[in-house]
């Protein structure tokens, strides 16, 4: 089963026309609603472990994916689902995976935070805080010397910064001039804690000060994401080296699904709520007179049958067979 | 064959590999101007340039990650830690990334690397830089662990590390480096992991080591035969992971004991491992308890009488041997 990397068809453009914007809309709800139904699921029993969902983030997701190109790898941290699904990893497979079965893109051996999918440059989901940003880089150093245009997507939160990988891995990425996009999604939080607790400085003036370029840009506003995404991936196609981008965000729901919220009001995630990236885009679209309300119906509808469809392809899908169980501990001449 | 030392027979085994496959390179603190703290590496940079042969900073978790980044896109990085010391610091990667992506991604990505460090004290350089964890590593499914002990078999299990698609993690025992030994050039000269190596036959008691302590169950076999008549075998393990426990069974079905000896601390070391391996197989051939001659359950203290005394030596294992008749 080999997946499509979305928008792989057309050259990127600066700016995204009515038809991009369109399917930003669409992606963005998709990811909404998947979420939103994985929550539910969770509530049910079917998905268990750590989940952690990624609405209010979505336009992240979609605006910087949307910029890569097929070849192009993408890591990224255990809240997940969202750049998986805008890679363009079937939501099937997806949800198949966090019922833990045995068609999950990970077989059901890595769950939620440990998402995969070679096929499509989807490196993985990793839930260890900054570990994969060393990970990126030696893809980056990896491009660099086999000569191959392929630029490294790498996303995490801004827990991350205060981690020794974070450094390390800056300072490497610079040394060694390789084409990685850290792209940083500032959801004010690393579980409870706010940014501002444990960052002494600004994210980006901590990039910057590894020598190179670091820009911040609002999170919920897709078209936003995608224009600077868009300068640094082009940029590190380039050959130019890394390129860092913040994308102020908010997540809507707690950490993960065992979290109390005792660390933020209400108002406050009233006040995010109110900025929401899928209620902007459509209201400038409709503005626009490239939607109305048929128009987006037709989008809601699409994927409540798209999530719909997950949920029963991953119900039907049976348990990996407890003989599988020595599956994949090391690779051996002859396995499949 | 030619007589070399084993860090020559190391460099050796790094330059064959990087001639016969263009996607090996190393990287790691000063292995490239420096020439690598142990000579290892000594000469690489001048022969194959900076691409391949890379000075990194000094950032091991850093390096790892960026080695594994660099096999899941298909090359095959070597990452010198310089000392197993400092491969705490790059614990996470080696356990959490390395030995868990293969099975996490339901077999799609794998990470073929080699990582090198110097092992193991006697040097008097204290707590710090005294480590022996050859065990620690072959704790994690998922990881190879291969800790050679002599020339030869430090070449050929090199050599084959770069032909496996899993994270080797390669211990090298530092009061190795200068041992010379007649090293094979045939370049496609391999050990297989998993095979153990019967160094010297005997009908009373198997001694089974690795790395630096077969030199020590090696000296005891002699002072035994010579001292008291009796007959030691001596197994060296290569590998730790995968490990050639066949080997040990069939020679203490022979010999009805055994004594395993290990620079490693004894709790909850490898040689427990080893040795309830042996009970579970071969209880009923034992004469004795499986004997441990393992490092003392101490900081490795810098004075150097007290140094000796935590390492495991010849006479313990002699010790240990007379004990059991
Ligand atoms: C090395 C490490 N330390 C601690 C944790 C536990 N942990 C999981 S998520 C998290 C918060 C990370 O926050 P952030 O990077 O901002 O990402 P967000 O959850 O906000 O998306 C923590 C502390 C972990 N997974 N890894
Ligand atoms: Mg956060």
């Amino acid at each position: 089963m080999t997946a499509t990397p979305r928008l792989a068809r057309k050259a990127r453009e600066a700016e995204p026309d009515i038809d991009q914007l369109l399917d930003f809309l669409y992606q963005m709800q998709l990811i909404r609603r998947f979420e939103e139904r994985t929550g539910e699921m969770y509530t049910k029993g079917k998905v268990r472990g750590f989940l952690h969902l990624y609405t209010g983030q979505e336009a992240c997701a979609v605006g910087a994916l949307a910029t890569l190109q097929p070849q192009d790898k993408v890591v990224t941290h255990y809240r997940d689902h969202g750049h998986a699904i805008a890679r363009g990893m079937d939501p099937n497979r997806v949800m198949a995976e966090l019922f833990g079965r045995q068609d999950g893109v990970s077989g059901g051996r890595g769950g939620s935070m440990h998402l995969y999918d070679a096929s499509i440059g989807f490196l993985g989901g990793y839930a260890i805080v900054a570990a994969h940003l060393p990970l990126a880089v030696g893809l980056g150093l990896a491009a660099n010397m086999k000569k191959e245009n392929f630029v490294t997507l790498c996303v995490f939160g801004d827990g991350s910064v205060g981690e020794g990988e974070f450094h390390e891995a800056l300072n490497l990425a610079v040394l060694w001039n390789t084409p990685v996009v850290f792209f940083c999604e500032n959801n004010l939080y690393g579980m409870g804690v706010s940014f501002q607790e444990s960052l002494s400085t600004q994210v980006t003036t901590l990039a910057a000060a590894y020598n190179m370029p670091a820009v911040s840009v609002d999170g919920m506003d897709v078209t936003a994401v995608y224009r600077e995404t868009l300068k640094a991936v082009e940029h590190c196609r380039a050959g130019k080296g890394p390129y860092f981008v913040e994308a102020m965000t908010y997540r809507y729901r707690g950490h993960s699904m065992a979290d109390p919220e005792l660390y933020r009001l209400k108002d406050e995630v009233e006040k995010y709520r109110k900025r929401d990236a899928i209620d902007r885009l459509k209201a400038r679209l409709m503005e626009g007179g490239h939607l109305d309300g048929a128009g987006w119906e037709a989008i809601v509808e699409r994927v409540e049958k798209v999530v719909e469809d997950s949920i029963a392809f991953a119900d039907a899908s049976p348990n990996p067979p407890i003989d599988t169980l020595f599956r994949y501990v090391t690779k051996e001449p002859g396995d499949a | 064959m030619p007589e070399m030392r084993m860090r020559d027979a190391l460099r050796e085994a790094l330059r064959e590999e990087m001639l016969r496959d263009e996607t090996v390179f190393l990287m790691g603190e000063d292995i490239g101007a420096y020439g690598g703290s142990y000579a290892v590496t000594k000469g690489l940079l001048e022969e194959f340039g900076e691409e391949r042969v890379k000075d990194t900073p000094i950032a091991e978790s850093g390096i790892v990650g960026v080695g594994i980044g660099a096999a899941m896109a298909g090359l095959r990085p070597m990452v010198e830690l310089m000392t197993i010391n400092f491969s705490f610091l790059a614990l996470d990667q080696i356990v959490n990334s390395a030995a868990k992506l293969y099975h996490m991604s339901n077999g799609q990505i794998n990470v073929p690397m080699v990582v090198r460090m110097a092992s193991g004290g006697g040097s008097q350089l204290a707590a710090t830089h005294s480590h022996s964890l050859e065990g620690l590593y072959a704790h994690f499914p998922g990881l190879k662990v291969v800790c050679p002990s002599s020339p030869a078999d430090a070449k050929g299990l090199l050599k084959r590390a770069f032909r496996d698609d899993n994270t080797v993690i390669f211990i090298e025992h530092t009061a190795n480096y200068g041992l010379k030994g007649d090293v094979p050039d045939d370049p496609d000269f391999l050990i297989e992991f998993g095979q153990a190596n019967v160094l010297r036959e005997g009908s009373d008691v198997t001694l089974v080591g690795y790395s630096g302590s077969v030199h020590q169950a090696t000296r005891a076999a002699v002072m035994l035969q010579e001292q008291e008549g009796i007959s030691a075998e001596v197994i060296d393990l290569r590998t730790l992971r995968p490990l050639d426990i066949d080997t040990v069974i069939r020679s203490v079905q022979k010999t009805n004991r055994a004594v395993i000896v290990e620079d490693d601390w004894k709790f909850g070391g490898f040689a427990g491992e080893l040795s309830a391996q042996i009970m579970e197989r071969a209880f009923d051939w034992l004469d004795a308890p499986v004997a441990r001659v393992c490092g003392k359950d101490v900081p490795m203290p810098y004075n150097r009488n007290l140094e000796f005394a935590a390492l495991p030596s010849e006479e313990d294992v002699v010790e240990a041997v007379l004990a059991m008749f």
